[in-house]
């Protein structure tokens, strides 16, 4: 297609960035918060400030596994009428100039109401190259995940610190694209440190797999990024800490906040 | 009275299979974080259903604390107003629940679970309410076990259900307002999972509907199994047979798995459910998940639920918080498809018409929640031939809602 951008597939990205011997990072805005606009505008500065791959949120009315902040921004974003389609959009808009892999992190009804082969070809055609699904367990997962590998779309399974070790190893085995450490018992949001049980994990998860690995839910600064990074993790994903900026004081404002934060938090990493 | 309940052991159900379905319905649509604790949650019930200090506890707490068997009532005056020309009328028995230890069927549940959480080493408890009746039944399980109890409730029915907010605190338990959404009990129960996410660790939520992931629908139903076998036993003590029709009131759909369970083998009985029409279907201020939604996965379960057309969950309405709810238990879902069970909708004002006419009639106040099931009978007994005997799940008893229906009433 004339004026798209090629993009690696997730698990590309993250074998030329280990070449490198480099730990990604992965920020997480909520798509439509403050608005579609901004949105765009939020992934191309997130690109050009150090994000190796972006998790974009669609907005969703019930979000289980979100915190306060993020789930503010959805119930903000789904008053102002945002659609998936419009998410897609803003993917399409962006996709002219921007080869940073795209992760749509979306709860599972949205897929199932829609067809999955449907949402599937719709998510492709955008240039979306993963999903995160946080409420499709390994045990549901199988429905979307076969369907998701013809269409070259890499699904991304998640852990949890309760998961227990035989779980992480059959887990680790299906999940595509890189492996989601969630890292602490809880929903994501803002903590003040990252639980030193992070640390075991993520060589219990090494000791299984060849997978790369990406912690995420709590992480907020460049000193926790780094922490994760020097634990062993492949890539840092941070949620919050980018949603809560991007959405105080003007659009402008927010992206000149996250510009910054992200380069800040490349820097800890790099 | 000689009923004796049958133990859950006992029971012949063979659904859900191994991974929580009920046909397509049900399943485990949650965070990984709570996978482990659902896996732990039904191994600790497989392994104590069967046991006998187990059954021995809960019988005993069943027969004394709880107060059961609830008895087994013929109304005779609500039997016949609905006398026919031919001068038949349906005969119509109450099974009452509402004289349960703290006036509904929802104890049933939470003080078995809260003997499962105690044997699970589980000090902190954790519980969503809507009507407060299940909030109610938890707080006072917690009180009597010592243990700690935190319900989570929205703001709106805070306010619709004040005197339930009242017991709970006289109980001991913290009432945790939620003010996400319409602050009704979807996004009370999307709290209380959130809670569950956080301290599963030292946390057991009791769930108080046959709704949620595996294995909350199967042992939520089992639980309140007691309720059909106690009728079984009943019916066959005052008429030597089965019921004709089972009525009982659906939201997440537990006092209706609760008696229909025992008889879903028995194709000669009717299964209904009467569900809440709200303002009206097509004002579109409903919670009238079966009869009008479509399947979807709402609170860890696929089943019946209202969403607009990207899937997102919409807002429920009922005059009676208990039923306020976008979401159904996926057995229902199951039974709706099998054709095995029917499912019907009353809006508000009938319900109210009908919260008045048991008062007026039988000096029995029903839980607005069971109201939609009186009040279906103004539909089914002139369409019923003979003297068919229809038992009502009484589910709860209506001192909670006594405001809410004299606001009603007063701005009509």
């Amino acid at each position: 297609m004339i004026g798209v951008k090629n993009v690696n597939s997730v698990a590309d990205c993250f074998k030329s960035l280990r070449t490198n011997n480099q730990c990604a990072l992965i920020p997480f805005i909520t798509a439509g918060d403050p608005d579609l606009e901004t949105t765009t505008k939020a992934l191309k500065v997130l690109a050009q400030n150090g994000a190796d791959i972006i998790e974009l949120g669609v907005p969703y009315s019930d979000p289980l596994a979100d915190g306060p902040t993020i789930q503010a921004a959805a119930t903000r974003a789904l008053r102002r009428k945002v659609k998936l389609e419009d998410v897609l959009q803003v993917v399409k808009e962006v996709r002219k100039e921007l080869d940073t892999p795209i992760v749509l992190f979306t709860y599972y009804n949205p897929i199932f109401y829609r067809g999955i082969k449907s949402f599937l070809t719709e998510v492709k055609q955008a240039g979306v190259q993963g999903l995160v699904v946080p409420d499709l367990p390994l045990e549901e997962a199988s429905t979307l995940l076969e369907p998701a590998k013809d269409m070259g779309i890499e699904v991304t399974l998640l852990v949890a610190p309760t998961t227990p070790i035989e779980r992480i190893k059959a887990i680790a085995t299906q999940s595509q694209g890189f492996i989601y450490l969630v890292s602490v018992t809880g929903v994501t949001g803002m903590r003040s440190q990252v639980a030193s049980r992070v640390e075991e994990l993520l060589s219990e998860l090494h000791s299984n797999t060849d997978k790369p690995i990406g912690v995420g839910f709590g992480i907020a600064s460049p000193e926790q990024a780094k922490q994760v990074k020097d634990w062993g993790a492949d890539a840092v994903i941070v949620g919050s800490a980018f949603v809560k900026r991007l959405a105080e004081g003007t659009p402008e404002e927010g992206l000149e906040a996250i510009a910054k934060f992200c380069h800040s938090l490349k820097q800890a990493i790099v | 009275m000689t009923t004796t309940p049958i133990p859950a052991n006992q029971s012949t159900n063979e659904l859900p299979d191994a991974l929580g379905r009920f046909g397509n319905y049900g399943g485990k649509y949650v965070p990984e974080t709570l996978m482990p604790a659902l896996a732990e949650f039904e191994a600790a019930y497989a392994k104590y259903k069967h046991d006998r200090d187990f059954q021995q506890e809960l019988q005993g707490l069943l027969k004394d604390y709880v107060g059961r068997p609830s008895p087994l009532y013929f109304a005779e005056r609500l039997s016949q107003n609905y006398t026919k020309p031919d001068g038949t009328f349906p005969q119509i028995y109450l099974k009452r629940e509402d004289l349960n230890h703290t006036g509904a069927h929802k104890i049933n549940n939470a003080i078995a679970q809260a003997l499962l959480a105690i044997r699970m080493g589980k000090k902190r408890i954790i519980a969503e309410t809507g009507a407060g009746q299940h909030g109610v039944a938890t707080a006072t399980v917690c009180a009597r076990f010592g243990l700690e109890c935190i319900i989570y409730m929205g703001v709106e029915d805070m306010e619709r259900q004040k005197l339930n907010v009242f017991r709970m605190r006289l109980l001991g338990a913290k009432v945790a307002p939620v003010t996400a959404g319409t602050g009704t009990l979807k996004d009370a129960t999307s709290e209380a999972i959130r809670d569950w996410v956080t301290n599963v660790e030292n946390t057991h939520y009791i769930l108080g509907s046959v709704a949620g992931p595996h294995p909350y629908p199967m042992i939520v139903r089992d639980f309140h199994s007691v309720i059909g076998q106690e009728t079984r036993s009943q019916c066959a003590e005052k008429w030597g047979g089965l019921p004709d029709i089972l009525l009982a009131c659906v939201g997440g759909g537990s006092n209706a798995m609760g008696l229909f369970t025992e008889f879903v083998k028995d194709s000669s009985v009717r299964l209904i459910g009467v569900e809440a029409a709200g303002e009206s279907v097509i004002s579109g201020k409903h919670a009238a998940t079966l009869t009008q939604g479509r399947p979807g996965i709402l609170h860890g379960a696929m089943s019946y639920l209202l969403q607009d057309t990207e899937g997102q969950v919409v807002e429920a309405h009922s005059i009676s918080a208990g039923l306020d709810y976008p979401g159904v238990g996926p057995e229902h879902s199951y039974l709706k498809d099998q054709g095995r069970a029917e499912y019907y909708s009353v809006t508000d004002s009938e319900a109210i018409a009908a919260f008045c006419r048991i008062s007026e009639l039988e000096g029995i106040i029903p839980a607005l929640e069971t109201a939609h099931a009186f009040a279906y009978l103004e539909t089914l007994c002139p369409q019923l031939e003979g003297s068919p005997r229809i038992v009502i799940n009484c589910s709860g008893r209506g001192d909670k809602d006594v405001q809410t229906v004299a606001k009603y009433l007063e701005n009509k």
